[in-house]
């Protein structure tokens, strides 16, 4: 507590205050220690891209900070915010209730890898759903916002079919829209193109490299080093449950630890 | 055909249109002819049967007596099927709670009311009155009472038939509903949670939507199941539906069979009806789950990318829901 109120008080006039502040987080699964002390900051306006093999505990990591998973150990703070716990003025946790788990979660835009679209609703629908029935707006109002955020991914001409007509690629950019909408402050991607056929990655990823164009906060788990590359402002390489390396986008082409040296050959 | 180029639905030519004789299909036509001749010989049984007595059969189709059974036999069904449904959603959403209280009580009631005859439930209920002679709010275990009633203005015959028919049926339907919750995505929840929903509004507006697909041919089984277990309510007794009041006017006239034949085609033609307002329902509620619009020539979609990230039924958890449906 103390160390954090002096690092405030002396780094806070120089450097702009991190969004995402993950402070030696821990997550077990039962016996099962997926993730080891993960120590992050994220910068606003900036794109972290996670990188990792498979069982690194990279999406369980992005799905702690939407409270998908609840943490076993540590801190993470969205705006200077703890998720999940409330500290007591006796200095002990209390868990937050549904309502406010709900409000925290409501600034945070979440892409899954299977896009997870409401399939019984139309695309309109898909999106319009939580600006209507979570923040009340007025349908009409929700409407413009939906179309408008349709149009922003290049699918204003689809709104009135169902998710299930769609394709893959298109299928993820109405998710993204649907996140969107809610005017998130952070959006968090899990494997966007990972279940996509490889000529429908690009126009996703298309969608993602305008919205980092644009200056949204973006935490990134993708195995796509490409656009790590070229959008990353952050580099996080994750293996066995800790980080191994992270750095500017620079690292990719010049990697210091030999595990990820050996994971970029690998997918390179 | 050479001289005739056809084109498709955008206008684009298909030069070589294959037009090719179907294969023959001999086995149809004989199967045709023979069960034409088994059919024909059935209607003329039927009919040329003197024992079978069709004119009384006409005369008491429309009886009063027995337009008001098949009136009071729809009404008990729709009832305690409402009922019957609203305490299911209650029961598989507290059977799926987080609160072991809330699943035991679900636990108990399923086991309690699933376990025991619907006939002995009946029985039972027919029986509250005698029981239970007054029901009364006040402080438990004192004598301080703020409002009470005869149990016989509230339990009469009618609604000891539709409570009986309803909890009966309730436990069933539960596991059902139950079954097509499980069947719906779980990244279906994430998602909703993802954009700030709070469980009750996953649950109404996300999962049960969803779920009700998958729930409605079982419980349109279910339903047709009730039409007819209704003609257990003699049990309370009640004696106004279908069944009690066809037999009652072959009792009378010593003539069964005719007032059974009468009876049967009353809840053939519920059936029929029932099979109509279901597959109107399933259509509903598959929205979004059938294949692509047709019609919409030149604006048609690329095929959805074949991967697993397609939105995929749980077939087990489908399959359970129905035979559930099956075995009630």
């Amino acid at each position: 507590m103390t160390s954090q109120t002096t690092h405030a008080a002396t780094a806070g006039a120089q450097a702009p205050k991190p969004v995402v502040e993950a402070k030696d987080v821990h997550k077990a699964f039962g016996d099962l220690h997926v993730l080891k002390g993960i120590n992050l900051e994220v910068e606003p306006g900036t794109v972290t891209v996670i990188l990792g093999p498979s069982g690194s505990g990279k999406s369980t990591f992005l799905r702690l900070i939407n409270q998908l998973e609840t943490l076993t150990g540590g801190e993470i703070d969205v705006n200077g915010e703890m998720i999940g716990y409330k500290r007591l003025p006796d200095g002990t946790l209390q868990r937050l209730n549904e309502k406010e788990i709900a409000q925290q979660r409501s600034k945070l835009g979440m892409v899954f890898q299977k896009f997870n679209l409401f399939p019984h609703m139309t695309v309109l629908e898909n999106v319009m759903e939580a600006p209507v029935h979570v923040k009340h707006m007025p349908k009409a109002e929700a409407r413009e916002l939906a179309i408008a955020e349709l149009k922003r991914v290049g699918l204003g001409d689809r709104m009135d079919y169902y998710p299930g007509q769609l394709s893959g690629g298109q299928q993820q950019r109405v998710a993204i829209a649907r996140a969107l909408a809610m005017k998130p402050e952070i959006m968090l991607f899990d494997e966007p193109t990972s279940a996509l056929d490889p000529e429908l990655v690009g126009e996703v990823l298309n969608v993602m490299r305008s919205l980092a164009d644009e200056g949204m906060t973006m935490i990134v788990v993708t195995h796509e080093i490409g656009f790590a590359r070229e959008v990353a402002d952050q580099i996080v390489f994750m293996d066995g449950g800790v980080v191994v390396e992270q750095g500017g986008p620079e690292i990719i082409d010049h990697p210091r630890e030999v595990r990820f040296r050996d994971f970029l050959q690998h997918v390179l | 055909m050479p001289h005739h180029v056809e084109r498709d639905g955008e206008g684009l030519p298909i030069p070589n249109r294959i037009e090719a004789k179907p294969v023959k299909r001999t086995g149809q036509i004989v199967a045709a002819v023979i069960v034409a001749l088994l059919a024909a010989m059935l209607i003329h049984g039927l009919v040329t049967n003197p024992r079978f007595e069709w004119n009384v059969v006409w005369k008491y189709l429309f009886n009063e007596r027995v337009l008001e059974g098949v009136g009071y036999t729809l009404i008990l069904t729709f009832l305690s099927m409402i009922i019957a449904i609203i305490l299911a959603v209650i029961l598989a959403i507290m059977r799926k709670s987080a609160n072991p209280v809330l699943r035991g009580v679900s636990w108990f009631y399923i086991w309690f009311f699933r376990g025991t005859p619907v006939y002995t439930q009946l029985v039972f209920w027919g029986l509250f009155s005698v029981l239970i002679p007054r029901l009364s709010l006040g402080i438990p275990f004192t004598s301080v009472e703020f409002w009470s009633v005869d149990s016989q203005t509230v339990v009469t015959a009618f609604n000891a038939a539709v409570i009986g028919l309803a909890l009966n049926e309730a436990a069933y339907l539960a596991e059902i509903v139950r079954a097509g919750l499980e069947a719906v995505d779980p990244g279906q929840e994430e998602a909703a949670k993802a954009l700030g929903m709070k469980r009750s509004m996953i649950m109404r507006r996300v999962i049960l939507p969803q779920a009700m697909r998958i729930i409605i041919p079982p419980t349109g089984n279910e339903t047709i199941g009730m039409l007819k277990t209704t003609s257990l309510v003699l049990a309370v007794p009640f004696t106004l539906e279908l069944q009690y009041a066809t037999n009652a006017i072959a009792n009378r006239i010593y003539k069964p069979i005719p007032l059974l034949i009468v009876a049967s085609f009353w809840y053939l033609l519920i059936t029929s009806i029932f099979m109509v307002i279901q597959s109107m329902l399933e259509k509903h509620f598959g929205k979004g789950f059938e294949a692509r619009p047709v019609g919409t020539k030149g604006k048609q979609t690329p095929l959805p990318g074949k991967t697993e990230g397609e939105p995929q039924d749980d077939v087990n958890k489908t399959n359970e829901a129905a035979f559930l449906g099956y075995n009630a």
